[in-house]
């Protein structure tokens, strides 16, 4: 099963390594990781999808709280949550069938960004699920390149707010029997 | 106040506490050493190989409680800590390391003696650092400091380049007051939880406290013991638990797990509740983990979130510090007897004397060795042992007053000569012993120059059997005799302990090795016995690894004369 971690974390050289390196030696299997910049300087947020059974999200979560880097940990699968991936498609478009690529791209409000002669490069954002199923459409046309970025997730509602959130991750790992 | 960032060190580390340092100087720290002149406050331990070192540092963190201190060049110094580290790491033990690095603007090009140390160390300490500016430096020493401490204690390192050890920046303590361990501060127990735990342990016929490394750790002693008192609940302790409560303590049953004893494993596997505390179901203490204490509900302390339900699902987790959790339990609980359950594991329980068990005819047999170094100190030395079969035996047949350690977590051989010098510099009023196997003494062997260049009083065992012991039983055992590699030649340990300075004698008649120990203790500089055994013996009881605790490999029967005494088969 897939479990997405939000991982606030120090904004310094090398903790990316110390987060993938304990994932690495735990024996997880990183499904996606993406990293970027806060509303805080000096705090970055990690989403991080990882293929797991419900004790490994729980070693997982606890292991990642121990990196003395990491400032907050929010399991966003237990949570009503939005998880997005953004995916850059180059589609083999002959001008004859070019309208129809662009017709069904609609259809999944993905935008084109660059049409040469022979291909077109489309930019869609969605869940993982949507994503996958514009790849499927698109691949009777010829998918030449594919460019993902792995997911980006935030919990829906209250009580998430971001960096300041006053939630502490402790309390999503108390066991619950 | 302008500083270098080599003098910026040792005025942090007088600040943290650090009197007493261990190292091996080289290219990258020159500039540190040549600031050590200027501070007669910090005494430099000088090492005889940077792994030394690191054990050293080790022992002494053990042995005094405070935060161990090692320092090394960079490249090939830094990657002789790599064991050391490791070891620290596996048993928890509160140390931080100081390395040189290359100039920063060297850095990522292979320069001479210039390795990735804090990539290499990543997964070896608890957290590290490279610092390439002096202003970075006490932060980041500071920093470290709190961190090897805070919660579940382990080893930090912080490597220093040389450019920033040599620029000069204004010096500011107050400025550099560590913020973000706060975030790892342990939280209080939960109310909810310690109401379950209590339920359990009102409603528990036969409980057991497995009692770990985290009570030494976390200062919880005396109130482990007031709790098993008021509770009148048996402790079993872990190799590393061993230092938690006297061995003469009525409710301390010794130790659990592969070369445990057959009553404690027995009384664990027959438990109705298991109190975990400060322990983390190590392989080598569960056996297999399918058929580990089938009857008992679990409840399990521990600082670290990521231990719970990682070996054995537990019933109760309780996710602080282990003093808090006994502090908060105490005056939870009413008095309890359970006298039917202890009386059932006294009755199974027996002496493990090896005078008991063993022959006294022949060779000496190596549990003699340690049971005559127990009488003698009456179980009140400070003991430091190497890894391998004696290291078991001294677990066995030393009842510990006391100290004990050892390399637990990851079997370190060659930990115990550096580990006792540390150990003997950090508690100097203690009577230290080393115990070591012939193997694991040529390991850090070199050594024993420290102790002569240091003046240390440090009594050394080696006992030997002249094979890698622990892998010949094994081979013994599950192989077929096949002794691949195992049969180790040695030197005269007496004549090369002489060549060091150090006295000692070669011991092989079972007569003569109480006199040999009392000289021993009665010299007035370090001593070495060279203890000559019986080559082919066992550790036993043993739980072959991944067998059910309870399928233990029992003590064979004593050949002739042990017969005839009561209760010397088990
Ligand atoms: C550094 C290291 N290398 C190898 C081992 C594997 N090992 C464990 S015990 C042992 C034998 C130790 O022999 P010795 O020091 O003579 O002690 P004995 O078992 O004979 O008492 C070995 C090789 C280890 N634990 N550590
Ligand atoms: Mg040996």
């Amino acid at each position: 099963m897939s479990h997405v971690f939000v991982v606030y974390t120090d904004d310094e050289p090398g903790v990316l390594n110390r987060v993938t390196s304990l994932f690495r030696r735990r024996g997880f299997n990183i499904h996606s990781l993406t990293v970027g910049p806060t509303e805080h300087s000096g705090v970055s947020r990690m989403t991080i999808v990882v293929e797991t059974d419900e004790l490994g999200a729980k070693l997982a979560h606890a292991h990642l709280e121990k990196l003395f880097n990491v400032q907050r940990v929010e399991q966003l699968s237990r949570f009503p949550s939005i998880v997005r991936d953004l995916v850059l498609l180059r589609v083999k478009a002959d001008p004859d069938i070019r309208p129809q690529i662009m017709q069904l791209a609609t259809a999944f409000r993905a935008a084109v960004v660059d049409i040469a002669a022979d291909s077109l490069i489309l930019e869609c954002t969605g869940s993982a699920g949507k994503i996958d199923a514009l790849l499927d459409v698109m691949r009777p046309y010829g998918i030449l390149e594919i460019g993902r970025t792995g997911a980006v997730a935030m919990a829906r509602g209250a009580g998430f707010y971001g960096v300041q959130s006053s939630y502490t991750a402790s309390e999503s790992i108390t066991p619950q029997r | 106040m302008e500083l270098s960032g080599a003098q910026i060190i040792w005025e942090c580390l007088i600040r943290e506490g650090a009197d007493t340092v261990f190292g091996y100087p080289g290219g990258t720290v020159i500039n540190l050493y040549d600031a050590l002149l200027d501070y007669p406050a910090i005494h430099h331990v000088l090492a005889r190989h940077e792994q030394g070192a690191c054990h050293m540092a080790d022992g002494y963190s053990r042995a005094s409680g405070r935060t161990g201190v090692v320092i090394a060049t960079s490249g090939p110094g830094a990657m002789n800590l790599v064991t050391g580290l490791a070891n620290a790491m596996l048993d928890s033990i509160p140390m931080v390391a100081i390395t040189g690095q290359v100039r920063s603007n060297l850095l990522g090009t292979d320069a001479f003696q210039e390795i990735d140390v804090t990539g290499v160390t990543l997964p070896i300490t608890k957290h590290n650092y490279l610092v390439q500016r002096p202003e970075d430096i006490a932060p980041a020493i500071r920093e470290a400091f709190a961190v090897a401490r805070t919660g579940r204690p382990g080893p930090v390192l912080v490597d220093i380049t040389t450019d920033a050890q040599k620029a000069r920046t204004r010096f500011n303590w107050e400025a550099g007051v560590p913020q973000r361990h706060l975030r790892h501060i342990p939280k209080e127990p939960a109310e909810a939880s310690l109401e379950q735990a209590c339920k359990l342990i009102t409603h528990a016929k036969r409980p057991v406290i497995l009692a770990g490394h985290g009570v030494r750790l976390s200062g919880a002693e005396t109130e482990l013991i007031a709790l098993a008192e008021k509770l009148n609940i048996p402790v079993i302790t872990t190799l590393l638990g061993i230092s938690d409560l006297p061995a003469s303590h009525p409710l301390n049953m010794g130790m659990l797990g592969m070369h445990g004893e057959s009553w404690t494993n027995k009384a664990v596997q027959e438990s109705d509740l298991i109190i975990a505390m400060g322990m983390r179901f190590d392989d080598r203490v569960t056996g297999d983990l399918k058929t580990f204490a089938p009857h008992a509900k679990k409840i399990h302390v521990d600082v670290d979130q990521s231990e719970i339900d990682k070996n054995v699902k537990v019933d109760v987790p309780i996710v602080a510090d282990l003093r808090a959790v006994l502090t908060a339990l105490l005056p939870r609980l009413e008095t309890m007897e359970h006298a039917d359950w202890l009386s059932q594991i006294r009755s199974t329980k027996g002496e493990a004397q090896a005078e008991a068990i063993l022959s006294h005819e022949g060779l000496i047999q190596a549990p003699q060795v340690i049971h005559e170094i127990w009488k003698a100190t009456e179980g009140k030395a400070l003991m430091v042992t190497d890894v391998g079969q004696h290291q078991m035996w001294e677990a066995q047949y030393y009842k510990h007053e006391v100290g004990l350690i050892t390399s637990g977590g990851l079997g370190t051989m060659g930990f115990g000569l550096p580990a006792a010098i540390g150990a003997k510099m950090g508690r100097p009023d203690r009577e230290v012993w080393i115990v070591a196997g012939d193997g694991g003494f040529q390991m850090n062997i070199q050594e024993l120059m420290t102790i002569i260049q240091e003046g240390l009083k440090v009594n050394i065992a080696v006992v030997n059997n002249g094979y890698l012991g622990m892998v010949r039983q094994w081979q013994e055992l599950f192989y077929d005799k096949r002794y691949a590699s195992t049969p180790i030649l040695s030197p005269d340990f007496v004549k090369v302990a002489a060549a060091y300075g150090i006295a000692g004698e070669t011991v092989s008649r079972y007569e003569d090795l109480a006199p040999a120990i009392q000289r021993a203790r009665a010299a007035s500089g370090s001593y070495l016995v060279e203890f000559r055994v019986e080559p082919e013996l066992s550790v036993f009881p043993m739980v072959p690894a991944g067998a059910s605790l309870h399928d233990m490999l029992r003590r064979p029967a004593r050949a002739k004369s042990a017969a005839k005494k009561k209760g010397a088969q088990r």
